[in-house]
């Protein structure tokens, strides 16, 4: 690995932390895509702050275009005040615009300076490492590591500084106002933080992967826990982790890092989506399935409860009196069978008295308007899940 | 060249005609569909299908080797319709919102189409230039085929809504009501949501992917300002988004260095602003005037009213009183009394008002309205 490598590679993990850790609660708070209007509109004060500034790293810059941002939330909200809109067209309107005056202010002055449309849509990590901070002669690493490590270290003292009154706001807006903490307040600190994150973040990667490396670790942590502090630790690990395996994906295809980044982000979140062990994609549908199954075994229970007569029992009967299918009658009834609920004598079937038992119970339980506690008893009386 | 000389060679120029007539179609088509998502708190999905068709265009281009926009679009559709049922699957089947699946997926797919973009530019032989045209738009590469393609896809769009006009409404309303009468609700939302993908898939050639999802919302955001009428809404957005398409590609036409799309939604951005401030019913001018009016008639009878409660303490309702008597009473001032007398309410002589029998009976009239509320 030559020395720009580990630059690059470090850059990358940096801004992904950066970014990760305003992510989840951005992710919690329902306002993801806050940060896609915010990565867009602060395009224009990018481009002012450069013709000012003419250094795309200076602090200046990544305030004015920070400033924009909060600017955007602003008027996202004043629009949505105003009812005329409902809030979504009111994002999907406002961040258009501003985003179409950046890249026409590009198009029409800056054709003699570096900042061209394709740096501000996908940034160059690549080039990175050669924008050096000197400083009486001696070279003190690339701009951007110095830029972002800032913004991460600031970041990080905020949240440990302020992380309960960020929780209790996130989750519980009236608690916060009552116990003296303003939800208000909190909201636009975390809006500023995101904001200057995204800007100084955009140099690097783009405006689009910002929205990448904000949003899908803290989405893809979320599937896992719902432990806070777990989910800012997942979503740094996710960040980080795909931060530098986007890179050497990305050195393989000779292709853009960040589009590579975003790539694997997606990637991993797929394979989350689908195998997380409880909120997965797989698990979600074999729960569904395993739920139906067993409220057709309590109906059956119920059903046989509630008939002595032979005609009722008989194992044909089941399949056109509940209506069931031959192959679900089948399953329920074997379910049933294993977990020694019912019996089967000369295809009649009879409640055991460990069935009558279970079955009893539920009725008490459904009658009294207590379904949710059936749930827990299936745990003492079945061996085998549907 | 001047936007007055495009106008003018516009009858003669056949690439400006054919440029002309693209954005207008594509403006109107996106005016019409756009109303559906607006109106179904669907906005944010136009922006994140018009992203997630990016890998579509860059992976047609990969397998076929074809730069011919209908089989890229026909890339663009495929992805865009993937991005959006893993949106509703995300929603549907875990706890995520759906600001985060929208968001997710945004980024993503755009991600991923980007670093199939610059993969392909990267290939020693292909004919790659020119891509990157669908990231911004760029209506001058529009081909008569391009429009005859808009033109017959807006064509079927425009009968699939009218033969589904009742069933689009009523779920657009009540979406429970419609399942209660036995519609296929679900049958209708996948077909919405189809039309709104092919909108975006249509414009993203003149508009590019970033800025697809305003040119769908604009125009209807600002039809919705005149008109609490669906069938008004959508042809007012229709022929907003088609001006706007006509004069956003005139101006960027006249110009060096300016994309489509980007303008568009500058020109769709200002007829927004437009209706917001001045639409006379829902616009923020006339409600502000609205309210300053009845802000201003409300201490009107404020004032009278407590004129009346003076004048019921005596037998003669018209006995006069000094104006100083006012004084404890703080909403009047010369002005309003001048007013109160224009309206006949009272009279003023010098120092001395004394209230008419028609304002007696006005402020009767706003006595018994406010006890019967």
């Amino acid at each position: 690995m030559s020395h720009p490598q580990i630059e690059i590679q470090l850059i990358a993990a940096i801004v992904a932390m950066a970014c990760a850790i305003p992510g989840v609660f951005l992710v919690l708070r329902k306002m993801a895509l806050i940060s896609d209007a915010i990565s867009h509109s602060i395009l224009p004060g990018i481009v002012l702050g450069f013709f000012l500034t003419q250094d795309l790293n200076s602090p200046l810059l990544i305030l004015l275009a920070a400033f924009t941002g909060v600017i955007t939330v602003v008027l996202v909200e004043f629009i949505q005040k105003t009812g005329l809109v409902k809030e979504d067209t009111a994002i999907g309107l406002v961040f258009p615009a501003l985003f179409s005056i950046g890249v026409i202010l590009i198009s029409k002055n800056a054709n003699d300076v570096h900042l061209d449309v394709d740096a501000v849509l996908l940034g160059e990590l690549a080039f990175a490492p050669f924008d050096r901070l000197m400083m009486n002669g001696t070279d003190l690493g690339p701009k951007s590591l110095w830029v972002m490590g800032s913004i991460l270290l600031a970041t990080i003292i905020l949240l440990l500084l302020f992380f309960k009154e960020l929780k209790i706001s996130t989750f519980d807006a009236g608690l916060s106002s009552v116990l003296g903490i303003s939800p208000v307040v909190m909201h636009y600190g975390l809006m500023s933080v995101s904001s200057i994150t995204v800007v100084g973040a955009f140099d690097a990667v783009g405006a689009i992967l910002v929205v990448a490396l904000m949003i899908a670790p803290a989405a893809t942590a979320y599937m896992l826990t719902e432990d806070l502090k777990k989910m800012i630790l997942l979503s740094l690990l996710f960040g980080v982790l795909s931060a530098i395996s986007g890179y050497w994906v990305a050195n393989l295809l000779d292709a853009s890092i960040s589009g590579s980044i975003a790539t694997t982000l997606g990637a991993i979140f797929l394979f989350v989506y689908l195998f997380a062990p409880k909120k997965g994609l797989i698990s979600v549908l074999y729960r569904q399935k395993q739920q139906r199954v067993e409220v057709s075994l309590i109906t059956l229970l119920l059903h046989l409860n509630r008939h002595e007569e032979e005609s009722e029992r008989h194992i044909n009967h089941l399949q056109e009196h509940i209506n069931w299918h031959a192959v679900r009658a089948k399953t329920v009834l074997d379910l049933a069978e294993k977990n020694n609920l019912v019996e089967i004598r000369n295809n009649i079937v009879l409640l055991t008295p460990k069935g009558l038992l279970f079955t009893e119970k539920s009725l008490q339980y459904i009658l009294s308007n207590k379904d949710e506690k059936i749930e827990p008893m299936k745990e003492d009386f079945f061996l085998f899940r549907g | 060249m001047s936007i007055t000389e495009y106008f003018n060679l516009l009858w003669t120029d056949y690439t400006l005609r054919t440029i002309t007539l693209g954005t207008a179609v594509l403006g109107a088509i996106c005016g019409m569909l756009g109303s559906f998502a607006v109106l179904r708190k669907q906005s944010l999905l136009g922006d994140a299908i018009s992203h997630a068709a990016l890998p579509g265009i860059a992976l047609a281009f990969l397998i076929t080797g074809a730069k011919d926009s209908g089989v890229l679009l026909m890339g663009a559709l495929v992805s865009g319709l993937v991005g959006t049922f893993w949106i509703r699957g995300i929603t549907n089947k875990t706890h995520l919102k759906s600001d985060t699946a929208l968001g997710l997926i945004l980024s993503v797919f755009f991600g991923f189409g980007m670093l199939l973009l610059t993969f392909i530019q990267k290939q020693p032989n292909a004919n790659q230039a020119g891509l990157d045209k669908y990231l911004f738009g760029q209506a001058a590469t529009l081909l008569e085929s391009d429009v005859l393609l808009m033109i017959i896809i807006t064509a079927i769009s425009l009968f699939v809504m009218l033969l589904f006009w009742k069933e689009f409404k009523i779920l657009l309303f009540d979406a429970e009501y419609t399942k209660t009468l036995g519609f296929n609700t679900k049958f209708i939302d996948v077909l919405i949501t189809f039309l709104i993908v092919l909108a975006i898939v249509l414009g993203l050639q003149t508009v590019g992917v970033v800025l697809m999802s305003a040119i769908l919302l604009a125009p209807a955001a600002a039809a919705r300002q005149w008109t609490n009428n669906l069938s008004i809404m959508i042809l007012l957005a229709a022929i907003i988004g088609a001006v706007s398409g006509v004069l956003g590609t005139a101006i960027s036409a006249s110009q060096n260095n300016l994309s489509t799309g980007p303008v568009i939604v500058l020109v769709a951005g200002v007829f927004v602003l437009f209706s917001f401030i001045f639409s006379p019913t829902r616009g923020i001018l006339f409600r502000e005037i609205r309210l300053r009016k009845n802000r201003a008639d409300m201490k009107l009878f404020k004032t009278l009213q407590f004129m009346y409660g003076i004048a019921l303490e005596h037998e003669n309702i018209s006995h006069p009183h000094a104006i100083r008597i006012l004084n404890n009473f703080q909403g009047y001032t010369r002005g309003s009394l001048q007013k109160l007398e224009n309206e006949g309410w009272i009279t003023i002589q010098g120092q001395q008002w004394a209230m008419t029998a028609k304002g007696y009976k006005q402020a009767q009239e706003i006595y018994n309205q406010k006890s019967s509320q």
